[in-house]
């Protein structure tokens, strides 16, 4: 399955790519295992995903749970919490 | 009628207001945040979602919309990089009544800080950082989950 990936904030920062498109290993089922996959390819991947409660994501632009199966999105987004305003 | 602007020009706090003033409007609340000077911020950068910021806008203002009967609803939001004194957002409220206007231009304001994904990064001299959310932000962020 082919996904594209869009980071933000100093998850974009630490990653270096405000954007990437993956083909998903079959395991990785919710927004947690892609974490923990990318995390994985250590680096700047393994700095952004050091801590998961840190991180709130989007699938196809609304927000979930890291918890969120992906299912067939087309879009994830993984980003700090948001401080607009 | 509901205005949502996502923009890097200078938002015309002026323009904005003579939108949401009509005849049949009895009273306008609005709220226009700043960058604030006083803390050694020489610049601040505001990142954002496109397409996932104004939906997550548009869905409040037509929330508050709905709850107070409001005539009109804009929230208008600067990104990229502004300096101290520049204005940030402009939210604003049209109802009959000032109670509607005022309780409603406050949920405008209170949603975006924790429901629209923006992110702000300061910069002082050398040094940036990302701004970290605050912890009722962090709470109120929690209620996304599905």
């Amino acid at each position: 399955m082919t996904l594209t990936i869009l980071y933000f904030a100093w998850v974009r920062e630490r990653i270096g790519e405000a954007e990437e498109t993956v083909t998903l290993p079959s395991h990785v089922v919710t927004v947690a295992d892609l974490v923990a996959w990318l995390s994985a390819r250590g680096g700047g991947y393994s700095e952004a995903m050091a801590a998961p409660e840190r991180l709130r994501a989007a699938i196809d632009q609304n927000f979930v749970g890291l918890d969120a199966a992906i299912g067939g999105a087309r879009e994830v987004a993984i980003f700090p919490p948001v401080t607009g305003g | 009628m509901i205005r949502i602007l996502v923009s890097v020009a200078p938002i015309d706090l002026a323009g904005e207001m003579a939108r949401v003033e009509r005849q049949d409007v009895g009273a306008v609340a609005s709220f226009c945040g700043l960058v604030r000077a006083d803390d050694g911020v020489d610049q601040l950068e505001l990142e954002h979602y496109p397409g996932a910021t104004e939906a997550a806008l548009d869905r409040i203002a037509h929330e508050a919309v709905e709850r107070w009967s409001l005539q009109a609803a804009t929230i208008v939001h600067r990104v990229g990089p502004m300096r101290p004194g520049e204005r940030i957002v402009l939210v604003a409220a049209a109802a009959p009544h000032r109670r509607d206007a005022l309780d409603a231009c406050a949920y405008l304001i209170d949603r975006l800080k924790t429901d629209a994904p923006f992110w702000k990064r300061e910069t002082r001299g050398d040094e940036a950082r990302w701004v970290e959310a605050r912890e009722s932000d962090t709470n109120a962020a929690e209620r996304w989950t599905q």
